[in-house]
């Protein structure tokens, strides 16, 4: 009888030793998976500010240099500002239209999305499944008509073109209904009791009640108007003024001279504005991602 | 005149909130309209006619859509387009699920690799395509030196018809990857830890919970980001453009050239309006296909915990 269960126990013991080597196995590799997934995913990275770094005549050899001997960052730096003397005006272009867009888009999105959250009035339903209805649209759909209809308002290469189309949005009025409709209504009501409209309404208790998904839409609004490239390229590609920056390092490349190092310097300044915002905002971000694969876009 | 304000409600105080709500909406809900409904109106116009954009339109029919399912031009880009669906979103999505379960354990610097798959996400495409495109280039490039002990160092990746999906569709995946990561773990942490809990009891082992738990109470999740991944993967264009811009744009004979681009090309290089519109519509209509198959097939394979879909 004692003997039996010694022998169990043993065998018990043998077997979660076994069990824990697995463990620690399959944590080994895991870990192995996933730095090598890591270097993978930052190489690119590393690479685009490695050349960036590099003097000409590095870029020529072989075997590569993976870390530049003399770093001339700075001398590179000056070179693209030589053969783009406007980049710092094709950033500031590219922020201004992406405050612009996500400010506007807030604005209109969230007044139509408080409008459909908390009014009755007739149309609704239509206006509101009308809009949902343009979701399903993909946007190469309809870009060439686009290009016309600004081409009418003659709005070609403008700012106006760049920022106005880009300031309506279905699906944001959409995640921001949703929003809105999680907050207890009593709580706009005793601000009505006090005399407050509407809009103060909105301003003072929804918006603030609602930051978090304000946040989240607002990161994912600014990263996807600052990537932006297919629809600048059509409706302002040949305006040297309105240029944002994705299309001037596109056009950069169309130079053939154009040297990896300076390519890759001006790679970099085009990215880094949105890495900062995502390190800052990175909460916000995944948020984002998990709010907008939600609303099925 | 009462009848017809009686539409907006019955009381003084109902209407003054009908009007408010109107006005509430009216901003974006007409600049949706005009921006994208007008448009979607003209897409159906436009490739009606024979147009390049500066003579006179000539009606001509169904023309445009006749000439589509004639001309190799289309076919080839379609694919094109089917080759890098293929590719991209089967490869993708294993991909961003091994990276999704293995970041749903308790690991050391877990946020750590979570940034760092993600950071791809937020970088412009132009941008990254663009370190990639230099990564590519044959003898100079970081992955011709990485395969030169095996001799392929002059490999050139992005002339080669054969081979220029491959560097594409490892920019698409590459940068797609952190997206779909997120939805997945989304997904996995809403999966109820007792179930695993009750069948560690029973004594199923690691493969056994994944075939029985994971992967069917995932399943929604798994069809939300096959969705997602093919109408995103239908309208692949940045990185062609920026892949094949140095060489020939779209690749040596279009062996690159997806529906995007090709759609950009008839109307931009070609100035061929009505004709892009036709592709426009076709490109429309193929997404909406593949979707309503996927919501068709889903049956088969997606679990809903409830029972209803």
């Amino acid at each position: 009888m004692s003997a039996t269960s010694r022998i169990d126990k043993s065998e018990v013991a043998e077997a979660g030793a076994l069990r824990d080597d697995l463990n620690t196995a399959w944590k080994l590799i895991t870990y192995v998976i996933l730095i090598t997934g890591a270097v993978v995913m930052a190489l690119p990275f590393f690479w685009m500010i490695s050349t960036a770094c590099k003097a000409p005549q590095e870029l020529n050899t072989l075997p590569v240099q993976w870390i530049p001997q003399n770093p001339v960052c700075l001398q590179n730096l000056a070179a693209l500002y030589e053969q783009s003397p406007n980049f710092n005006n094709y950033l500031l272009n590219s922020a201004f239209v992406t405050i612009a867009r996500t400010v506007g888009q807030l604005i209109t999105c969230s007044l139509a999305a408080y409008g459909f959250a908390r009014f009755r009035f007739p149309g609704k339903n239509i206006l509101f499944a009308m809009s949902l209805g343009l979701l399903m649209v993909p946007f190469q759909a309809i870009l060439i008509p686009e290009y016309l209809l600004l081409r009418q308002l003659d709005w070609l290469n403008t700012f106006a073109a760049l920022i106005v189309p880009g300031t309506f949005s279905a699906f944001a009025m959409f995640l921001l209904r949703q929003a809105f409709m999680q907050i207890p209504v009593e709580l706009e009501e005793s601000a009505m009791i006090d005399g407050a409209n509407p809009l103060q309404v909105l301003f003072r208790i929804t918006l603030p009640l609602s930051q978090a998904a304000l946040a989240a839409f607002a990161v994912i609004t600014v990263q996807a108007a600052w990537n932006d490239f297919l629809f600048p390229l059509v409706v302002a590609g040949t305006e040297p003024s309105v240029r944002v920056v994705t299309i001037v390092v596109a056009l950069l490349q169309g130079e053939r001279s154009t040297p990896w190092n300076l390519l890759m310097m001006g790679s970099f300044l085009a990215t880094v504005p949105m890495l900062i915002l995502f390190v800052i905002m990175q909460r916000h971000f995944v948020e984002g991602v998990s709010l907008s694969g939600l609303g099925g876009k | 005149m009462t009848a017809f304000l009686d539409l907006f409600g019955k009381t003084p105080l109902t209407r003054r909130r009908a009007y408010w709500g109107l006005a509430l909406v009216a901003p974006n809900v007409l600049g949706l309209l005009f921006f994208f409904g007008i448009p979607v109106v003209l897409a159906f116009r436009t490739s009606l006619l024979d147009w390049n954009g500066i003579r006179p339109p000539v009606e001509i029919g169904l023309g445009n859509f006749e000439h589509l399912l004639n001309d190799p031009a289309f076919w080839n880009a379609f694919g094109v387009t089917l080759k890098l669906l293929a590719v991209v979103i089967p490869i993708g999505m294993v991909l961003s699920l091994v990276v999704a379960l293995m970041l749903n354990r308790k690991l050391h610097g877990r946020s750590f690799f979570r940034v760092v798959y993600f950071l791809p996400v937020v970088t412009s495409t132009v941008a990254a395509t663009m370190a990639w495109t230099w990564m590519f280039q044959p003898r100079y490039g970081l992955i011709a030196n990485v395969l030169a002990p095996i001799g392929l160092q002059d490999l050139n990746w992005l002339t080669r018809p054969d081979l220029v999906l491959f560097p594409i569709a490892a920019v698409v995946i590459w940068q797609r990857l952190g997206f779909d990561m997120i939805l997945f773990l989304a997904g996995l942490q809403a999966i109820p830890r007792q179930l695993y809990d009750a069948a560690r009891m029973d004594g199923a082992d690691g493969i056994r919970m994944f075939r029985h738990i994971t992967l069917p109470l995932l399943s929604p999740t798994t069809f939300l980001v096959l969705i997602l991944q093919v109408i995103s993967a239908i309208q692949i264009f940045d990185q062609v453009y920026i892949m094949t811009a140095r060489t020939t744009r779209g690749g040596m004979n279009d062996s690159a050239t997806t529906l995007s681009l090709f759609l950009y090309e008839t109307a931009f290089t070609n100035s061929d309006l009505g004709y892009s519109a036709a592709i426009a519509l076709a490109m429309f209509a193929i997404t909406l296909l593949l979707t309503v198959a996927q919501i068709t097939l889903q049956r088969r394979w997606v679990y809903y915990e409830s029972g209803s879909e």
